[in-house]
């Protein structure tokens, strides 16, 4: 076999590193990259003439040196302003091992970027410039790391030229930041004095200058480090991308095992479905696999014909995720628009979009001090724990036992931006019985018409569609007024001009609706308001299905009109009073005389329903 | 359990995005450019849903000025393969004449190339777009997201992507919005071959050295592969054996002096050589940062 026959095939079967870089611009990140690049020869000698040339422009370092950092920054807007803005990926290898580097960088607004990089990363360098040791940037770096779920960290204490390779300042260095990290959830942090300008403990040992070291040089470091614990190999989990079904006789589910190991002949379960079936193929165009593990592609093939979509996953029968419609995640906000309680979005997780909202934000965190801070909302970069309800369960696993079903990000249900990315973590702490943080009965019934609106079903009639057939829209109009009379004969009036001029409405009196719709309503105290919540439910419905619905409530009060104001949402109310009332501040839309004709009021009425383009002018 | 070798582990990621990308697009198409990585992006894509057939066509912008056996290959791959083949060109700039020697590169690139890719893609009606490009091929491509999100120009902006975590993609587009997918994002070069070589990927044969007529401009040995060739006076085509490392429109793709024949030379002439493989396309010498230029007007 030939020398390159042996160096394709030795490239072909190494094992992948994915890596990043943490430190700002002046800790020497670029420096030290563009030496892993330049000395593993993969500058090419193009590029270093461009470069060449480029450094002579807008070089920052001394003339005849080489600028590493030019090498990297590859956009004009940044090259201009001298900053990396946005996560980088490059590549090279050495005969042990591949490597990807994700370089981000390390301003305080880019949580977002360095998170991007963090989350594919086996492992992180934070780099420390040794005269300033650990600094709060530091401290940042190494958390969003730990948030990110990274098992390995290498800190490379840069500038060891500068501080005189003392080993003393290494050793302080070290033991700072070792205290600190304690508090992370990190297993494996290695430490290594560097010169990234001078090559020094870079590629190779230096120990004619650190002699103190007797560890390995970063690199090293990097081929070594063993990622075989990394994965979760114990919980099966295959979420289904694409159903392939070329012909009658084979139906395949396609995906990547996410995590564990499947194997033909294991009983599998189909989530949401619950069924169970036997695995009879893994499939490949290379051949069928005796045994599939992360992150494999493969195609399964299951003894019974069980009716599976893309979205669905398929799971070991007796090991199963949570599946679960409420859960607690960590997020990081990567959007203008902050992050607020209450707030609607897509979620995608698992190969699959859900409908979201965001329940309650718990709490933020200080991405410098980690600590636990009361906020509003989250702003770009804001990082913070929340609660999550979505309209379908998912199945999850908490991150830090699962990267890859532990996972999901958030979607702007209008722009379609990627608006956050999170992190499930294991339980919620506020349970469903327990009161939530609303403070009175206006706040409990905001909370629940946001929660109704969130799950309600849409068919696949549009108001559009209704409008258009019926020439006007929905609406809900309430009479009040001091004679009881006066009001339920106004009301069945305004019905029969509406239902003449050929548009649907209806009058509902209050009375059947309490010996209806509301008989079953028993408590005295809570009566009155039980009753009312079914007939702000009804005229949501009715109002939906685009009737002009009319119902008379002669004695209604201000708390009452808010309520029904309240659950007839998203649709408005239209308030009439017959007369002035005496003793309630009411908010009425329109106020008709009490004395004058009734033909004259409800056309006072049917002038305003065509002033809000509700009915048409035209047939008035 | 074994560890998935790096080749492997690249193999089942793209075939992670082609899959993830069909799941979330209502239209996709495949752009295919006929050169290697396109023929190793096709083979993912037919791997990625084997046993069935590829859920979507494969486009090819034809700039009128590609060599003749790019053209020969393109169409006995596509028949061989059983593929679907669409192919667009900018008719109207065909009919006016443009061509790379009066209009120079920049322009012509512009017309025969990005308004014509951006014709078939508006024409098509794609929401989603696969590509070969790869993030180790140019220093603005390092930046470039695997599902890269164009606005209904079809533009790319550097200052609105979409951030990336973990392999949770997101191809959700409002109408005439699109993503590029670009599945071969994290191959290098060396990769492609390798993975060509085991592989048993067919390549159109420009990329094996062969003699070729040939002459010399700036630096750069353009191949006189039709009559429409314009010769400077006192230039004359002089036979070399020469391949070419990229292949594009032949009058702006330059050619190397090789005398290798296989991949494994190819290869070992790359580790020697060490020039970047995009320095022979000429397209890319218009200017510090024309790729991100051109990206940003819409080419690929």
């Amino acid at each position: 076999m030939s020398a390159i026959d042996t160096y394709l095939n030795e490239h072909e079967n190494k094992n992948l590193l994915r890596f990043i870089t943490c430190g700002s611009v002046d800790d020497g990140k670029s420096t030290l990259i563009g030496r892993l690049l330049f000395d593993s020869k993969l500058i090419y000698e193009d590029q270093l003439s461009s470069l060449q040339d480029a450094s002579d422009k807008n070089g920052t370092t001394g003339a005849g040196e080489i600028d590493y950092a030019l090498l990297l920054d590859g956009l004009k807007a940044e090259r201009e302003q001298g900053i990396t803005i946005d996560v980088a990926y490059r590549y090279f290898s050495t005969p042990q091992r591949k490597f990807i580097i994700a370089d981000t960088p390390g301003h305080e607004q880019y949580t977002r970027n360095m998170a991007t990089g963090a989350s594919t990363a086996n492992l992180a360098i934070i780099l420390i410039d040794a005269r300033y040791g650990v600094v709060t940037q530091t401290r940042r770096h190494a958390f969003i790391a730990s948030l990110l779920g990274i098992k390995h960290l290498l800190v490379a204490v840069n500038k060891m030229d500068i501080s005189g390779y003392s080993e003393e300042t290494f050793l302080m260095i070290r033991q700072s930041f070792s205290d600190f990290a304690q508090k992370l959830d990190i297993p494996d942090v290695r430490f290594v004095p560097i010169s990234a300008l001078k090559g020094t403990n870079v590629v190779r040992r230096s120990p004619e200058l650190t002699p103190w070291y007797a560890g390995q040089s970063l690199l090293e470091l990097l081929e070594t480090v063993d990622l075989s614990q990394d994965l979760n190999t114990r919980d099966f989990r295959f979420p289904v991308q694409v159903v392939i079904r070329p012909n009658l006789n084979f139906r395949g589910f396609a995906g990547t095992v996410a995590s564990g190991v499947i194997k033909p002949g294991d009983k599998i379960r189909v989530l949401p479905s619950n069924r169970t079936s036997v695995v009879k193929r893994i499939v490949t165009s290379d051949g069928d696999l005796q045994e599939a593990s992360a992150p494999q592609a493969v195609t399964l093939e299951l003894t019974d014909e069980v009716d599976i979509s893309s979205g669905d996953m398929i799971v070991h029968d007796i090991n199963l995720p949570r599946v679960k419609d409420r859960f607690e995640a960590v997020v990081i906000w990567m959007s203008e628009t902050p992050l607020r309680a209450g707030a609607h979005y897509l979620i995608r997780h698992a190969g699959r979009f859900v409908k979201a909202r965001v329940e309650a934000l718990l709490y933020g965190v200080d991405v410098n001090t980690m600590e636990q801070v009361s906020v509003q909302e989250l702003p770009l970069n804001g990082i913070g724990r929340i609660v999550v309800e979505t309209t379908q369960p998912l199945f999850f696993d908490p991150y830090s036992e699962n990267r890859a079903t532990g996972s999901l990000i958030f979607v702007d249900p209008i722009s379609n931006a990627t608006s956050g990315a999170a992190m499930i973590t294991d339980t919620v702490f506020i349970d469903h019985d327990t009161p939530r943080a609303v403070s009175d009965a206006a706040g409990l019934l905001r909370d629940h018409v946001e929660r109704r609106e969130f799950y309600w079903e849409t068919g696949l009639v549009s108001a559009k569609d209704r409008l258009l057939r019926n020439r006007h829209i929905g609406k809900t109009v309430i009479i009040i007024g001091e004679s009881a009379q006066a009001v339920q004969a106004f009301g069945k009036e305004l019905e029969r001009r509406l239902f003449r001029l050929n548009l649907n409405s209806y009058f509902l009196g209050f009375s059947s609706l309490s010996r209806g719709l509301a008989s079953d309503v028993r408590d005295n105290r809570s009566e009155h308001d039980a009753e009312i919540q079914r007939l702000g439910e009804l005229s949501r419905i009715l109002t939906d299905a685009g009737l002009i619905f009319i119902t008379a409530l002669p004695s209604a009060d201000a708390y009452t009109v808010e309520r029904l104001k309240a659950l007839n949402q998203p649709n408005e109310l239209l308030v009439v009073s017959l007369g002035e009332l005496s003793g309630r501040a009411v908010p009425v839309t329109i106020t008709v005389g009490e004395h004058v004709s009734i033909e004259k009021n409800v056309d006072a009425v049917l002038g305003l329903l065509a002033e809000q383009h509700v009915i048409p002018d035209y047939c008035i | 359990m074994s560890t998935l070798s790096q080749l492997r582990q690249l193999e089942a990621e793209s075939i992670h995005i082609f899959r993830d990308a069909v799941s979330q697009a209502q239209n996709p198409i495949l752009l295919y450019s006929i050169g290697k990585d396109s023929s190793v992006l096709v083979r993912l894509a037919q791997k990625a849903f084997y046993p069935g057939r590829l859920p979507f066509k494969l486009l090819h912008i034809d700039s009128t000025w590609k060599f003749r056996e790019m053209i020969a290959f393109r169409d006995r791959f596509c028949s061989e393969q059983e593929l679907e083949l669409i192919v667009h060109s900018n008719e109207q700039g065909r009919a006016e004449g443009v061509n790379p020697f009066d209009y120079g590169s920049r322009k012509y690139t512009d017309i025969m190339k990005t308004q014509a890719l951006l014709q078939a893609l508006k024409a098509g009606k794609y929401d989603l777009a696969f590509g070969g490009a790869r993030r180790d091929e140019e220093k603005s491509r390092a930046k470039e997201r695997v599902f890269s999100f164009r606005d209904k120009h079809q533009q790319w902006d550097p200052k609105n992507q979409r951030p990336e975590l973990w392999t949770i993609y997101n191809a959700r587009v409002n109408p005439e919005e699109s993503v590029r997918v670009f599945p071969l994002s994290n191959w290098t070069e060396t990769d492609i071959w390798q993975y060509i070589r085991i592989e048993r990927i067919p390549i159109v044969p420009l990329y094996f050295a062969a003699p070729r007529p040939v002459v010399e401009r700036d630096g750069q040995w353009i191949m006189v592969d039709d009559e429409r060739m314009r010769l400077h006076s006192g230039e004359r085509p002089i036979e070399k054996t020469v391949r070419f490392r990229t292949l594009g429109c032949y009058p702006l793709t330059g050619a190397i002096e090789s005398a290798a024949t296989t991949i494994e030379e190819i290869v070992a002439e790359t580790l020697q050589v060490r020039v970047s493989e995009r320095s022979t396309r000429v397209i890319d010498h218009d200017g510090d940062s024309s790729m991100e230029q051109k990206k940003r007007e819409g080419y690929f």
